[in-house]
């Protein structure tokens, strides 16, 4: 079956699709670098819409500066889905699977390019802010409450590396692509840490009577 | 600081209170759960701890999101 992207996207019916890529990109010679091909179309058709989809974050970024953007995580994702190959289980189609390769590219390039030109603030005091938030109408004192211990437990409980993250990405609106590029790390372990965080503090409250369970 | 209200503020902190899967494993699933949750089929008792994670981690929804519209869409993206 010959490939091309815009018969193998859609409608995805079958295996038999996913296998015709397979085969084509296991294959050597021109039938290889004709599914190649291909398959780059495919991911920079899926790079194009993601970019275009959160244009809205990039307002101030002239048009041929989107194409790049999609061209770039087209560019990366095709490394990536044929480095992964065997990886391809056949959970999804071959195509869904391939495409989350785009969106992953296509998004961490977003966030970054909107965060080009604002300064990250690490070690933010805003934590010490919040528990001095006015209330909203709905509020009651069992929520003030709360919030001034949570501000307490972030302070006394947290690493200084959890509290650092914490702050960064749940209060400060931090992308965690464009923190993870800041300190030179990954966005699986950012959120490792996000998580251990978000667990300590929810240990504490509830061994302080609040209950955490319905939050 | 966003303004926003102090339960969301909350939630942001605490994220999600049911176990959930972390990046990596979103990642990896992530083909196989839209496609269970477009057929109908019960994504989230057959990857348990997706959803929850979906929540908790904004850059992984978005990914979700995208996917989700793509697949759904049935067409082929523009070329």
């Amino acid at each position: 079956m010959p490939l091309s992207a815009s018969t193998t996207s859609a409608p995805l019916s079958a295996a038999s699709d996913s296998d015709a890529w397979l085969d084509g990109l296991r294959a050597v010679g021109p039938v290889h670098d004709q599914a190649v091909e291909c398959l780059h179309d495919l991911l920079l058709g899926a790079a194009r819409v993601e970019v275009s989809r959160r244009r809205a974050s990039l307002t101030y970024v002239r048009g041929e500066e989107f194409e790049d953007l999609a061209m770039q995580a087209a560019d990366d994702a095709l490394v990536a889905v044929l480095k992964k190959l065997d990886g391809f289980r056949g959970e999804s189609r071959f195509t869904t699977w391939a495409y989350k390769f785009a969106l992953l590219e296509a998004g961490v390039r977003v966030r970054r390019r909107a965060w080009q030109e604002r300064e990250v603030i690490l070690d933010s005091e805003s934590w010490t802010q919040f528990a001095q938030q006015t209330p909203g109408p709905d509020a009651d004192a069992e929520q003030a409450e709360l919030l001034r211990t949570l501000s307490e437990c972030i302070g006394d409980e947290l690493t200084p590396h959890q509290r650092q993250v914490l702050v960064a990405l749940a209060i400060d609106g931090v992308p965690i692509d464009v923190l993870a590029e800041r300190l030179r790390t990954t966005r699986g372990a950012l959120y490792k840490t996000l998580h251990d965080a978000r667990r300590k503090l929810r240990t504490t409250l509830a061994d302080r009577g609040f209950p955490v369970e319905a939050i | 600081m966003t303004d926003e209200t102090s339960e969301t503020t909350i939630k942001r902190l605490l994220g999600p209170a049911e176990r959930e899967i972390l990046c990596d494993e979103c990642f990896e699933k992530l083909d196989q759960y839209v496609e269970l949750e477009l057929n109908g089929s019960a994504a989230d008792e057959k990857i348990p701890g997706m959803r929850p994670h979906l929540e908790g981690c904004p850059a992984c929804h978005e990914e979700y999101e995208g996917l989700r519209e793509l697949v759904r869409s049935g067409q082929s993206p523009p070329t």
